[in-house]
């Protein structure tokens, strides 16, 4: 060896120059990719909110500018509202608002603990609306089925999907069926829209996230990625855990009916908890700080995290939200939160500076940044 | 969590951290050897509760990091063909070669699969007898005995189209080239507890005896680090160098005998290449004459050659301790784990990525 060590270093690779894995990952590399080429295609209002969904004002408004606005249910509305058809009542000041999302749904294994492909296709888009801070009403589905797909397996899916839509008071009102050739698809990938109404004047979307609102978080986190993962890799625990996939709107309409001031609900799919708040941090332009140990992680998941080299602040969720709450409003919420989960608590809050910043207080009381993901996370080596 | 929460309780870890104010006196330079150790240090953020008077550093002990450009390049060599499937620890697949990394062979239609085990590879080798089954053995001396049971059990189960591409790298003679390094400023080691684990500590001792460095054989939780520290930094008040085993409950004086006799079987000492560093003699392992048949390097017929790499990032002294992360003028601005100038901003047990994910902005 020479005397003095040599500086070599790596030539980088700055942008690849086709999709990876990792675009769909939920970390930066999906950031990159939503703010270079679909937001920079489709930039409009909608769009840069940066929300789970659209919320679509839909008010009907003559083309000159009349002496009031028409309420709700009166004149020519485009739109086949009946007043009450829902049983719900439209915002104040006789505004039509509509939040509409869409999500597209592979997954492998199509069936693991707690849940199936269908079940998540279903519950995904409910939570989704329900993120918007609206009652989910109809859904849209396509299915992308591969040749060779066993009937039976369609059917079990199908089922699970009336069941799921039944749960969660929403109707399948249209759809589309694709089949492609053996080997194209991964048996079946399923894509639902939704549309929900919006039945208050809450602005609830990351925008609306101030300094000194409190942040509360409606239970464990991680459950899902490790059931997936369990059964991907073979692993078995003690007892199977199972995906925590359920539906959110009833409790985000409770915490709405209580009159909860509410500035942005986000739900911990892909990338997790520290995604979630990485995305919200920077488009609310504040600073967001949690402490670790207040964020529940059940003991087999934590477990499966420690063997597999994960961090559960990463892992999927599809029954977890985070609401974002003004703190006068925090106890109440958390009441309402634990009538669902005994687990839900307050994770942490809002400060101004530095903006666009997470940080966390790690288990042992130092400060450090909680960051979002290049990509997937991928195990370590050791 | 039993057996977690225990290592993490912050009280203890308060109490850990006075003691050590307590007990120094004058400033001291300790290196952690491990990327695990790295890793830990940052998230939890251990080193902010030591007393200003400790200088932690980061040190080579992440396979990520170290393993030779020429070889990632290698290995994208291999798995873009298309009769192979390529087998790898996961967090192998970012680190960049000349050209590209492995996610990208992925993309463009290589069968390049993530598996958390060799033996996980020897059974895709046994399931696909018309594909040839390349597994990627890098790592120190932890994942070597699993590497080594790999190839042995192929070996015996007569199985041909199993190989791997081996860049198993030492311990001792990266510490070595350190502390004989003319720019070195490390006065105590935290050795790897999980190396420890299979080698035992006996080859640690004629190094803290000729260089007068203590080594404290150190586990991975912060209360495993913070202890491993306390333990340094008295020696190196006292003045004392020995080697002393913090990692009571893993790690014998003799190690894993069994393992090192599978290893020993399978594997040779050879000199190594590492990134960022150069080569070092006798720092590697390879397979042994027995077991030449499953070295994917010859299987495939490559050859050696030389790459030439961009000077800009500081890998080599972050590497060896000289320089921190952050001292980097690269550091956070051209250089991040997305568009990472050197192997230590890419694998989370790198040191610049560590700083980049818990530190940036935060001294």
């Amino acid at each position: 060896m020479a005397d003095e060590f040599t500086l070599s270093c790596p030539i980088p690779i700055s942008q690849y120059p086709q999709i990876l894995l990792a675009h769909g990952g939920g970390g930066k590399l999906m950031h990159q990719l939503i703010e270079k080429i679909f937001g920079a295609a489709f930039a409009n209002d909608y769009l840069d909110e940066r929300h789970d969904g659209a919320v679509l004002d839909l008010t009907p408004r003559p083309p000159t500018s009349p002496p009031a606005p028409p309420r709700h249910g009166e004149g020519s509305s485009p739109f086949p509202f009946r007043e009450g058809g829902w049983g719900v009542r439209s915002g104040v000041g006789g505004e039509v608002r509509v939040a509409f999302t869409t999500d597209s749904y592979v997954v492998r294994p199509l069936f693991f603990p707690g849940g199936d492909i269908g079940k998540l296709a279903v519950y995904g888009t409910v939570n989704d609306l329900a993120m918007c801070g609206a009652r989910p009403l109809f859904l849209s589905a396509g299915f992308i089925l591969e040749e060779g797909l066993p009937m039976e397996t369609l059917w079990k899916i199908v089922q699970s999907m009336r069941a799921a839509a039944q749960q969660a008071h929403v109707q399948i009102v249209t759809g589309d069926t694709k089949v492609v050739d053996k080997g194209k698809g991964d048996g079946i990938f399923i894509n639902t829209a939704g549309i929900g109404i919006i039945e208050h004047d809450l602005a609830i979307s990351p925008k609306s996230v101030r300094p000194g609102d409190l942040i509360l978080l409606n239970g464990d986190v991680g459950r899902h990625g490790i059931a997936i993962m369990a059964v991907r890799e073979g692993l078995s625990f003690e007892s199977a855990i199972e995906s925590d996939c359920a539906p959110l709107a009833e409790v985000v309409l409770k915490l709405i009916e209580a009159g909860i001031e509410m500035h942005c609900l986000r739900d911990l799919t892909r990338g997790g908890l520290a995604s979630a708040l990485n995305e919200i941090a920077q488009t609310a332009q504040v600073h967001i700080t949690i402490d670790e140990s207040a964020v529940p992680v059940r003991e087999d998941v934590q477990g499966a995290c420690e063997i597999l080299g994960l961090d559960p602040l990463y892992v999927a969720n599809e029954g977890r939200f985070i609401a974002f709450v003004a703190p006068q409003d925090a106890e109440r919420a958390l009441e309402i939160l634990r009538t669902f989960s005994s687990e839900a608590t307050l994770i942490g809050q809002v400060l101004a500076e530095p903006r666009g910043l997470v940080t966390l207080t790690s288990r042992i009381g130092a400060q450090r940044i909680l960051d979002m993901l290049s990509g997937e996370q991928l195990p370590r080596i050791c | 969590m039993r057996f977690i929460d225990e290592y993490r309780d912050a009280k203890l870890a308060q109490r850990y951290a006075r003691r050590i104010a307590q007990i120094v006196t004058r400033p001291w330079t300790i290196m952690e050897i491990c990327g695990g150790q790295t890793h830990a240090i940052i998230k939890f953020g251990i080193d902010e509760l030591l007393p200003k008077e400790i200088t932690l550093v980061h040190g080579p002990g992440c396979p990520v990091c170290v393993t030779p450009v020429e070889l990632i390049d290698k290995a994208i060599e291999i798995a873009s063909r298309p009769e192979v499937i390529f087998c790898s620890f996961g967090d192998m697949l970012r680190v960049p070669g000349s050209e590209k990394d492995l996610l990208s062979v992925k993309a463009q239609g290589g069968d390049v699969r993530i598996v958390y085990s060799p033996l996980d590879a020897l059974k895709l080798a046994r399931e696909n007898p018309d594909r040839e089954v390349v597994f990627f053995a890098v790592g120190f001396e932890t994942t070597a005995p699993a590497n080594a049971m790999a190839v042995h059990q192929a070996f015996r189960q007569n199985i041909k189209n199993f190989s791997l591409l081996v860049s198993h790298v030492l311990v001792p003679p990266a510490i070595e080239a350190i502390l004989s390094s003319p720019k070195n400023r490390v006065q105590g080691f935290l050795a790897a507890g999980h190396v420890c684990t299979v080698m035992g500590y006996t080859e640690y001792e004629p190094i803290a005896k000729k260089y007068k460095v203590p080594i404290v054989v150190t586990g991975f939780e912060p209360l495993d680090i913070l202890q491993g520290v306390y333990m340094c930094v008295k020696q190196l008040e006292e003045g004392r160098y020995e080697v002393e085993n913090q990692y009571t409950r893993s790690v014998r004086r003799e190690g894993n005998t069994k393992a090192q006799e599978l290893i020993r079987e399978v594997f040779c000492v050879v000199p190594r290449k590492w990134r960022g560093i150069g080569e070092i003699p006798r720092s590697g392992l390879g397979l042994t004459e027995k077991y030449k048949e499953f070295d994917a390097e010859l299987k495939f017929g490559l050859t050696d050659r030389s790459v030439e790499e961009s000077s800009e990032c500081l890998a080599g002294l972050v590497l060896q301790g000289v320089k921190k992360p952050h001292e980097c003028p690269a550091f956070g601005t051209r250089c991040t784990p997305e568009h990472p100038l050197g192997a230590p901003m890419v694998s989370s047990e790198g040191a610049c990525a560590a700083y980049y994910r818990y530190r940036r902005g935060h001294g």
